[in-house]
């Protein structure tokens, strides 16, 4: 006697490929599901804002008149609060990073260090938020400035930037640092001439994608407190600003109260998606470009 | 303590043979390498067992064995790459020109520097031709731009690649062939004018016509190094070396000039292994 | 070429440096104690998180009692008799959590089901970038999204719904977090050894068969560990909810209500100009707190949940 009856196998194959076919067609439409609200978002997004994108609107003042209102001091302020946080996350993401790496001895203090780091990329970004309110606006009494939105802003991307820099670090094949300590090369001077430059671009690649993460990042300075509209344009580290999605974030608040705040919002938008794009964009030439050279 | 106690006499046995075998060999070249009672762990294993070896000036020593005897250890132990390793713990005496090389005063980039290497898998830098050769003078403070670029032709010359090479010296070296690759690193070894070249495998990534040619550098720069290679291919060993050293399981079980090893070894092991009966 | 004629003797040339090296070498001893000090600042990070948190949560319970805090239902910080009740903060970030995850869960999952078990090598290239850029959108263009396109689309389905509520960002949060879950889960998924895939599909299972008895079994802890990443990150989501779902402290299971959550009533607060050392100023640090502690337990179980996988093979 068979246990095995073919037709029995045969009939119910038919109905196990169906089922297959019908899941495969709806995993694929979960899929397409996140980039149709992707494709609706932006060109919502799109349409509300493109006509209201001029050379007014771009160097033009905030204002609470939105046929004059303007972005340029979103614009410098976003740049400024980059002047503090680009530099300050590199060096200390990139020294970490090389700490953890190259220098720290496998034990309890390197998994410390590394699972703090781990947790702090979870926290979220409004307690940084308060912890630089706190902190630099109050304790050190620097009032809502760049430099105490960028060093809270720097707090919050350190993790990531830690992580990616190890990560490129890692990606360094052991046998250079062992041809240079041959050489009769230092620990620093292998460091320096051999395994950061070969690192350079994974290390640049995972910044530029922090970066991004700060331009767009709104709660931190929400709480920090930066002033809504009409302030001076910031021109040093020291001065009071705002940012682009801070401006977002007002005129999408009020414009229940004055229609035109929403376009305005849109257009804003579309400044900072292409900002982000640009930064992206940069960010996967260089990982293209310095791919897979040895 | 019981198992240090039989390991003793065992090492002297060892030991004394070594030295008649030197007797023979005492006029001839000046040792480097004094190599006594070397133990070494990683962790827990002990990956070399009481090694008692000497390294001739203007020699070629070939290290063989089966892998995992601990030949490549032992050339690593040589400059001190080894450490690199965390966990590593060494016993013994090697003196590099009557001096310990574990000396507290002897710092191991000073070592390194006297001491080449030269690995299994070409590894240039990923950095311009004449970058990679001037890398070592400048580490050590050579800025000269006019004595570097001497260094950098010497040194290429030396590793006969500077024809192949002399009209693209700014182009990256990831562009040259594997076994033009390895001659570079030769070079860039060459330009520190170390005394002793270790090398680990040199060919073994390499296709049967570079190897020829890396072998044929090898001979002509035993004029002037004492080298060491660790090398699994047993014709090589007899082709370019003076003198052979077989390891097995972290020991060393017979040294000596090379066409005795080859032709009449003493230990029934060695004799199995070079006829390829195991390894 | 130099004029004399005299070969370089490179040995020599470098035994001349050395003396100038000494000073070098302190440097170069020094560096592993600076970059260690570089090191410490995450650790700093830390301890001012908590510190801050800690010290100015203590102020609040001095004036609010901790049993009125965690059990009551009314959060009225601005009235006469002030009542600093979380209940409702913690229901509305519970509430649009559960919504978001509602729609990102299964979303997610079967977005990484299909890319790891069904989709081709092209097609997987190209849509995993794509759905990179949904995640690198700002959380406050979502914001904008949920309260200028999803609320008023909602308010044709549901005539009743408010101009702002905790449904709308609750879906549109979950939108936000679907990349997180499917990438998550697809790398859990991708890395169950091809052999348990061929050894089922050898014996006629279809890709589906694979999918849900060998690859999701197989990869189930790391199915977890991305969704509570996922809830940590929806709890701890400020623009959207702040935007979108308004400033009433209801406590209430209405989703068409507005609803405050912990991250939306801080931002409320901050940008109300408490003054320092009222309670309302402080209840601000006993509210992040308890976002704090909720998010850090969530990542210790993700991360708890993920190493247990990684032994797995």
């Amino acid at each position: 006697m068979k246990y095995v009856d073919a037709v029995q196998v045969q009939k119910r194959m038919n109905f196990r490929l169906i089922v297959n076919t019908i899941a495969k067609i709806i995993f694929f439409l979960s899929t397409v599901f996140g980039l149709v609200v992707l494709g609706i978002l932006i060109y919502r997004v799109f349409s509300d804002g493109i006509g209201w994108i001029n050379m007014d609107f771009l160097t033009g003042k905030l204002s609470t008149d939105p046929e004059k209102a303007g972005i340029l001091g979103a614009i410098l302020g976003t740049l400024w609060l980059m002047v503090v946080v680009a530099p300050v996350t590199m060096f200390f993401g990139v020294g970490t990073a090389i700490y953890l790496e190259l220098y720290a001895k496998k034990g309890k203090l390197r998994s410390f260090i590394q699972t703090n780091i781990a947790n702090l990329a979870g926290v979220p970004s409004i307690v940084y938020g308060i912890l630089g309110m706190t902190v630099f606006v109050r304790a050190l009494d620097m009032g809502n400035i760049v430099l105490a939105g960028g060093l809270t802003m720097s707090l919050l991307i350190l993790p990531i930037t830690i992580v990616a820099s190890q990560e490129a670090i890692r990606a360094v094949p052991n046998h250079l640092g062992e041809a240079s300590y041959g050489l009769g090369a230092t620990k620093w001077q292998t460091i320096k001439n051999i395994i950061l430059p070969a690192a350079l671009p994974g290390i640049l690649t995972g910044a530029i994608l922090s970066l991004s993460r700060a331009i767009g990042e709104t709660a931190p300075l929400v709480v920090i407190g930066i002033p809504a509209l009409l302030i001076p344009f910031p021109g040093s580290i020291f001065d009071k600003f705002t940012v682009l999605p801070m401006q977002i974030y007002y005129w999408t608040l009020d414009s229940s109260l004055v229609e035109e705040y929403a376009y305005l919002a849109s257009a804003t938008i579309i400044i900072l998606l292409l900002v982000l794009l640009l930064l992206n964009t940069t960010a996967i030439i260089i990982r293209n470009k310095f791919q897979k050279r040895y | 303590m019981a198992g240090a106690m039989t390991a003793i006499p065992q090492a002297e046995v060892k030991k004394r043979a070594n030295i008649e075998v030197l007797r023979t060999l005492e006029q001839e070249k000046e040792v480097v390498f004094d190599t006594q009672n070397l133990n070494l762990w990683y962790g827990e294993k002990h990956a070399l067992r009481d090694i008692n070896l000497d390294i001739h000036e203007e020699e070629v020593t070939a290290i063989i064995g089966p892998s995992g005897c601990g030949k490549s250890t032992y050339l690593k132990t040589l400059n001190r790459m080894v450490e690199l390793v965390p966990s590593v713990r060494t016993t013994g005496v090697i003196q590099y020109k009557g001096k310990s090389i574990f000396d507290k005063s002897l710092r191991v980039e000073e070592l390194r520097t006297q001491v080449g290497m030269v690995f299994q898998k070409p590894n240039p830098f990923p950095k311009s031709i004449y970058e990679n050769i001037a890398y070592g003078p400048k580490i050590h403070g050579i800025r000269n731009k006019m004595i570097l670029d001497e260094i950098v032709e010497k040194s290429l010359r030396g590793a006969y690649i500077w024809d192949e090479v002399k009209d693209r010296l700014h182009d990256n070296a990831y562009g040259l062939s594997g076994g033009q690759q390895q001659r570079l690193c030769i070079a860039r070894c060459l330009a520190i004018e170390p005394d002793v070249i270790l090398m680990d495998e040199p060919t073994s990534a390499l296709d049967p016509k570079s190897t020829l040619k890396v072998e044929e550098l090898i001979r002509e720069l035993k004029k002037d190094y004492a080298i060491v290679i660790v090398t699994h291919n047993m014709q090589q060993a007899s082709r370019i070396s003076d003198r052979t050293a077989f390891f097995l399981d972290g020991e060393v079980v017979e040294y000596d000039r090379t066409d005795v090893i080859f032709n009449e070894p003493t230990d029934q092991r060695t004799e199995d292994y070079i006829n390829g009966r195991f390894g | 070429m130099r004029t004399n004629n005299e070969p370089v003797h490179v040995q020599e040339l470098i035994s001349k440096k050395k003396q100038s090296k000494n000073l070098f070498l302190k440097f170069e001893k020094a560096i592993p104690i600076i970059l260690f000090l570089i090191a410490s600042v995450s650790v700093f990070t830390t301890i001012g998180i908590i510190y801050t948190l800690f010290s100015e949560t203590i102020e609040f319970f001095k004036q609010v009692s901790v049993v009125e805090f965690f059990t009551g239902t009314v959060l009225k910080p601005l009235s006469q008799d002030p009542k600093f009740g979380v209940l409702p903060l913690i229901m509305g970030t519970l509430t649009s959590t559960v919504i978001a995850m509602l729609v990102a869960a299964p979303i997610g999952l079967m977005t990484a089901i299909y890319l790891s078990e069904f989709a081709s090598e092209r097609i997987r290239k190209t849509f995993k970038p794509l759905l990179e850029i949904l995640a690198g959108i700002p959380t406050i263009v979502y914001g904008f999204f949920a309260f200028t396109f999803v609320t008023p689309l909602l308010k044709h389905v549901i005539p009743g719904l408010e101009t702002t509520n905790i449904l709308s960002p609750g879906i549109v949060m979950g939108i936000m977090i679907i990349p997180m879950i499917a990438s998550l889960s697809e790398d859990a998924m991708s890395s169950v050894p091809n052999a348990m895939r061929e050894g089922a599909l050898a014996l006629g299972a279809t890709k589906l068969e694979v999918a849900t008895r060998v690859v999701i079994p197989a990869a189930f802890s790391g199915i977890v560990a991305s969704f509570v990443l996922a809830i940590s990150r929806a709890i701890g989501e400020t623009m959207i909810v702040t935007i979108a779902s308004g400033s009433s402290k209801n406590f209430t299971f209405d989703l068409t209500q507005s609803m405050q959550t912990m991250t939306a009533y801080i931002v409320e607060v901050t940008g109300g100009d408490a003054p320092a050392g009222s309670t309302i100023y402080y209840s601000l640090y006993a509210v992040a707190m308890t976002l704090f502690v909720f998010t850090l337990l969530m990542n210790l179980f993700a991360r708890y949940v993920a190493r247990k996988f990684k032994e797995e093979y």
